[in-house]
């Protein structure tokens, strides 16, 4: 049974006015679904609510702000529709009412007392990053995935309207992920059967994620034999496992801080499952994520989600003062933050050069569809090839960020291996 | 009768949409027309609007709630929503709905054979308390 705080029992009755008591009511409501008996405070919070979603999703928002809402946690927001600098991405003239919504919600997110992040990886950002063993609140599923696998951060995944009622209350049911039993790993993937040129292949930390996420079902995982993996990387496994299925948390043994040893990640128990992957499996995924491999490149779309300085830096080694072919787009999406970064270092001005766009706020998801790009989008982002046949529409190869630099140089698709 | 667990309060009466698989709203559902767009999905090109719909589940999307509200603002929406899983997506979109709109979408939680045993196009109600009643 629910267990409210006096202070709980008076949001819930309206003192504070309607929009902490819609987020109390809301709070309840999701205590109740995941039969939660108390609620547990939360240092920080990423909301994705203010993605314009229709004309609910400004309603939603106008209604907090003119009844007082505010978070009550420093609290960062997840990508948007548009991205603010770059009109051109999303014409107005085209979507005058999505552009016009997307652009107010942003403001009233800002006047909530949300930091106007904009960014789906804003973890790449190390000021105000959550700490380890904190709770708080994730949303968009990679990030969700990377507070909880590689920061250690608490967080269940929360959607629309959920996010930003948790971020104003400042707590969510103590449930899931914030409780030390709902983080033990209970499948192992082992990697000791993969030879060393799948385990090598710049590309394996994203097929490792669509893998995972595609057999893990509702079990936390743990990956067992690899060798060492950096943020990017781990960034790499979190938006593939969530994109092909719904992995919030997994553990990389001798990696990531919950997983020192086996031991530590199952808490000594024994796992449910065991598979064994082979090189086979992840030929076959790789296979999949490539729709159409031949003719003439019409964009490469990075970004998915937002690259991190250390990615630019390798895409602008890659190039070696070489530029995108005439006729094809090179879009990257990144945060703000990181791109003010690349300001200071003069990496704006080289990737300028080499052709390549860097867009901000927003996602190159939507890029084919606005910017009337109907023939093949290459990426090396498994998140963006896995979902752009179904979601988006175009033909997709998919290749790692050296292949896709070299295709984009070219103007068709330039892989370093025979991947049929 | 069947006595359901009550995840969004509220009443509503219709014909009932069964699906049976798990849907996700988000990229499942078109909140303009109220068809299920999921080309995946056993009863794509069914309409939810006007119906009281019983579902396994949604498939845990973090946009379901934005367009399940959606829906609803547009009147395209569903009735009410009768399901085997409890789900917190659906709950927080009918909720909001009700919050600003006013319009009342019951979200009931019943047991797997109960949503089982109910039949296409019979007329249900749902009400207050939680309760399903078929209507003859």
């Amino acid at each position: 049974m629910l267990e409210l705080t006096d202070y709980e029992t008076e949001l819930l009755a309206g003192s504070e006015g309607k929009a902490k008591q819609l987020a109390m009511k809301m709070m309840v409501a999701a205590a109740t679904v995941a039969e939660a008996t108390s609620f547990v405070d939360v240092s920080f919070a990423h909301v994705g609510s203010g993605f314009y979603a229709g004309q609910v999703s400004l309603d939603f928002a106008e209604f907090l702000l003119r009844e007082s809402g505010a978070v009550s946690v420093p609290t960062q927001t997840n990508s948007s529709l548009i991205d603010f600098a770059h009109p051109n991405l999303r014409p107005h003239s085209s979507y005058p009412t999505e552009t016009h919504g997307a652009r107010r919600l942003m403001q009233i997110y800002e006047e909530l007392g949300c930091q106007p992040t904009w960014s789906c990886a804003p973890y790449h950002q190390l000021d105000g990053r959550p700490e380890f063993g904190s709770q708080i609140i994730g949303s968009e599923s990679n990030a969700v995935s990377f507070y909880n696998s590689v920061l250690g951060a608490r967080t269940n995944k929360y959607g629309d309207f959920l996010d930003i009622c948790g971020a104003i209350v400042g707590r969510v049911p103590f449930a899931g992920l914030h409780t030390d039993e709902g983080r033990l790993a209970t499948h192992v993937f082992h990697l000791e059967n993969l030879s060393d040129s799948v385990l090598g292949d710049p590309s394996f930390h994203h097929l490792l994620g669509i893998i995972i996420g595609e057999m893990a079902a509702a079990d936390i995982p743990a990956i067992h034999g690899l060798e060492s993996a950096d943020e990017d990387q781990l960034k790499a496994i979190a938006a593939a496992a969530a994109t092909s299925g719904a992995v919030e948390m997994f553990h990389a043994i001798g990696i990531t801080p919950e997983a020192a040893t086996l031991d530590e990640a199952t808490g000594g128990r024994t796992p449910k499952r065991q598979t064994a992957l082979t090189d086979s499996d992840v030929h076959r995924v790789r296979k999949n994520l490539t729709t159409d491999a031949n003719g003439p490149l019409s964009a490469v779309c990075l970004g998915t989600p937002h690259f991190s300085v250390s990615e630019f830096e390798a895409l602008i080694g890659q190039f070696g003062g070489r530029r995108v072919a005439d006729g094809i787009s090179m879009i990257v999406t990144t945060s703000r933050a990181v791109f003010t970064e690349l300001q200071l270092r003069g990496w704006d001005a080289v990737l300028t050069s080499a052709g390549v766009q860097v867009a901000l706020d927003t996602c190159t998801y939507f890029t084919p569809l606005t910017t009337g790009i109907h023939g093949l989008v290459m990426t090396s982002s498994a998140k963006w090839a896995y979902y752009a046949p179904g979601i988006l529409g175009v033909p997709v190869a998919f290749g790692n960020q050296s292949e896709c630099v070299e295709s984009a140089i070219r103007g068709f698709v330039h892989r370093q291996e025979d991947w049929s | 009768m069947i006595s359901g667990r009550i995840l969004n309060r509220g009443e509503a009466s219709g014909p009932v949409l069964r699906l049976t698989a798990p849907l996700s709203f988000w990229g499942g559902l078109d909140p303009v027309t109220g068809a299920i767009i999921d080309r995946a999905h056993p009863q794509v090109g069914a309409f939810m609007t006007g119906r009281i719909v019983s579902m396994p589940g949604s498939r845990g999307s973090a946009g379901t709630p934005g367009v399940l509200g959606e829906s609803i603002r547009l009147g395209t929406g569903p009735a009410g929503l009768i399901v085997a899983k409890a789900d917190i997506n659906l709950t927080a979109g009918a909720l909001v709905a009700d919050t600003l709109y006013g319009t009342q979408c019951p979200v009931v939680l019943v047991a797997l054979k109960e949503l089982e045993a109910l039949v296409e196009g019979q007329t249900v109600t749902v009400r207050q308390d939680g309760t399903v009643s078929l209507d003859h």
